[in-house]
């Protein structure tokens, strides 16, 4: 008698509690996911100041009531910059990781499905991809196409494709060959039909977590290149662009802005990268 | 009359672990007619599902296959994509052995239905839903509306089977392979989903290739069986004929093997030796390594199937063999050819 592998079966348990299987810093991962998300659709609701509005009279303020987060070098208010700069900051790797995840969803699938000479070659071409950083070619694109948002984060969502395209890959292989699909290929379904009802759903916890841990990455990429004064262009907030601003207020013993950004960055990228793993176990379990 | 189901001259070759290829399947030839059951018997290994999923394309990659299978007249292996989608979604259907694994997990019954009957393109989403009803009330299940917003995983086993059953035959097919659709079940649930597909295929006049290794299962719910040793078909009999005028020592030592009811038996007898695989076989008749009345001639040519009334068998000593069992064969001829 031959005993069939059967498909990972969900139990009742793990679909009605997932949120219940989160660990703590995965709970509080998520939190500060959603706060931060919260912050940039309200931004001009719950900012004191104008992100952009400057006083001369009000330079290098320390933190005070007035000011929660003090001020710049220009007397603009850093807390009302920072939620402002949520926006542009979390808007770039959301486009990053849309594109690279489409992208790349539709890259591994037909390379698991056609199989072959075909997915050798889709393997080979990641591998090319994954060897150029993310940086340079997103520096190579703002050289190309010139300075701003949408031109780095073409580039990197380029360069991100590997990252969720081969891990897909290997799963969409497995699914392939697991008995149901067959079963529906001898139903006469085609072959765009099973990738698209059946195939993809099966992937998509798998695409949450990589898409999610991506995320976090292209964030600290779009903050580097802002950083760099490639990205967003002043006087638009970005925290990557404010780490940038603050540098010279550095040596005159203001270390405000450049510090509170540079925590803003450095706690969306941990929570982001926290969440995707918090995902990824309570998805697959711990034996993933 | 030519046959639903033709197989011709079937050979599969699957490219082994190191180098080469392996043959699993040598020359099988089985022809079902429509409204026709017909039994595949065999032991594991024997290649009766590699045969089906010949009948299917379902072959895995790389492997080589010769031979011809004919549906109606048309050749399965040479139909292009197209033909073979519209050919498996409206003229067969397949059940298989372990319906829990062949079903997609995160989609509702009702979903899985309601896709393969819109497969057929001609059906309105509201006849559609009243064909998934009444299929889903002839398959025995009682509270359809329920059971079509569950998950696979909330349904038993045998309810499952009932649910896939169902989907095989949404459009109509005419033909239907079932690969050890019980074998997965327990003993209780096996008897009543038999039954529901012995009934569906009468009501229907579904013609049926019914996979098994349980030759008394068989012999209930096929008018003609076959059975396989090591990638041949060596005996070919009508269902009824097979316990009297069984011609292959190779079947007559299943049916000797078989354990009765009412019957106290000390040893349960066996066939000597162990099962070899269909790449063992050499040239010669694929049970020469066991057969208790193997001869010279056995081990060096492979024996052709040769007609005996009721049915074919691939045995060089067709005579011999009657004669010395002595058998009272029905409908036999005293084993003349």
């Amino acid at each position: 008698m031959s005993v069939l592998q059967v498909a990972p079966k969900p139990d009742s348990r793990e679909i009605t509690s997932w949120g219940a299987r989160f660990d703590g810093p995965t709970t509080v991962a998520c939190v500060i996911v959603v706060v931060f998300t919260l912050a940039a659709v309200f931004a001009p609701v719950i900012a004191p100041y104008d992100p952009t509005q400057v006083d001369p009279s009000a330079v290098y303020q320390g933190p005070s009531v007035a000011h929660l987060l003090g001020t710049d070098n220009t007397g603009r208010d850093i807390l009302s910059r920072l939620l402002h700069g949520a926006r542009s900051s979390l808007l770039g790797p959301a486009i990053v990781v849309l594109i690279a995840a489409v992208v790349g969803t539709v890259i591994a699938v037909s390379a698991a499905w056609i199989g072959g000479r075909f997915d050798a070659f889709v393997s080979r071409a990641l591998d090319v991809i994954f060897a150029f950083p993310g940086l340079i070619l997103a520096i190579v694109a703002v050289a190309v196409i010139g300075p701003g948002l949408l031109a780095p984060a073409a580039a990197l969502s380029i360069s991100y494709i590997p990252y969720i395209a081969r891990v897909l890959r290997t799963a969409a292989i497995r699914q392939r060959n697991l008995p149901y699909i067959a079963a529906l290929e001898v139903q006469g379904f085609g072959a765009v039909a099973i990738c698209v009802r059946h195939l993809v759903p099966n992937l998509l916890p798998l695409l949450i977590v990589q898409a999610t841990v991506s995320y976090g990455y292209a964030l600290l990429d779009l903050s580097a290149i802002s950083f760099l004064g490639l990205g967003t262009q002043p006087p638009t907030p970005e925290w990557g662009l404010m780490v940038a601003n603050g540098q010279s207020s550095i040596i005159a013993g203001h270390v405000e802005q450049s510090l509170y950004a540079g925590l803003t960055i450095l706690v969306a990228v941990v929570a982001f990268n926290v969440l995707g793993q918090g995902l990824a176990k309570a998805f697959m379990g711990d034996d993933r | 009359m030519s046959a639903l189901l033709s197989i011709d001259r079937l050979r599969v070759e699957l490219p082994a672990a190191k180098k080469g290829m392996r043959t699993v399947i040598h020359d099988v030839s089985l022809d079902v007619q429509a409204g026709e059951a017909v039994g595949l018997v065999g032991e594991s290994g024997s290649g009766k599902s590699m045969t089906t999923r010949a009948v299917m394309r379902l072959l895995p990659e790389g492997a080589r296959l010769s031979g011809e299978i004919r549906f109606d007249g048309i050749s399965i292996p040479g139909m292009d994509r197209r033909a073979l989608r519209r050919w498996r979604a409206t003229r067969v259907g397949m059940i298989f052995q372990d319906p829990r694994a062949h079903i997609n997990p995160v989609r509702t019954i009702g979903d899985f239905l309601f896709e393969g009957v819109m497969l057929d393109g001609r059906l309105s989403t509201s006849q559609a839903r009243e064909r998934i009803s009444h299929l889903m009330r002839a398959v025995g299940i009682a509270d359809v509306d329920r059971r079509l917003n569950q998950y696979p995983h909330e349904l038993s086993g045998g309810l499952l089977q009932r649910v896939m059953i169902a989907a095989a035959l949404t459009t109509e097919p005419e033909l239907l392979l079932a690969d050890e659709p019980t074998t997965a079940l327990d003993v209780t649930t096996q008897e009543e989903v038999i039954a529901i597909i012995d009934e569906l295929r009468r009501e229907r006049g579904l013609a049926m290739l019914f996979i098994t290794h349980d030759l008394d299962l068989a012999a209930a719910v096929c008018g003609r069986i076959a059975v396989m040793y090591a990638g041949s078909i060596v005996e070919e009999q009508k269902a009824d004929a097979l316990g009297l005028a069984t011609s292959h020592p190779y079947t007559k030592g299943l049916l000797a093997a078989r354990p009765e009811l009412g019957r106290r038996e000390r040893r349960l007898q066996t066939i000597e030796g162990r099962p070899i695989s269909a790449f063992e076989v050499g040239d010669g008749c694929a049970f020469a390594t066991r057969c208790p009345r193997v001869r010279d001639r056995c081990r060096q040519e492979r024996p052709a199937p040769t007609q005996v009334p009721g049915g074919r068998v691939a045995c060089h000593f067709i005579d011999f063999i009657d004669a010395a069992a002595g058998s009272p064969a029905v409908g036999s001829g005293g084993g003349t050819r």
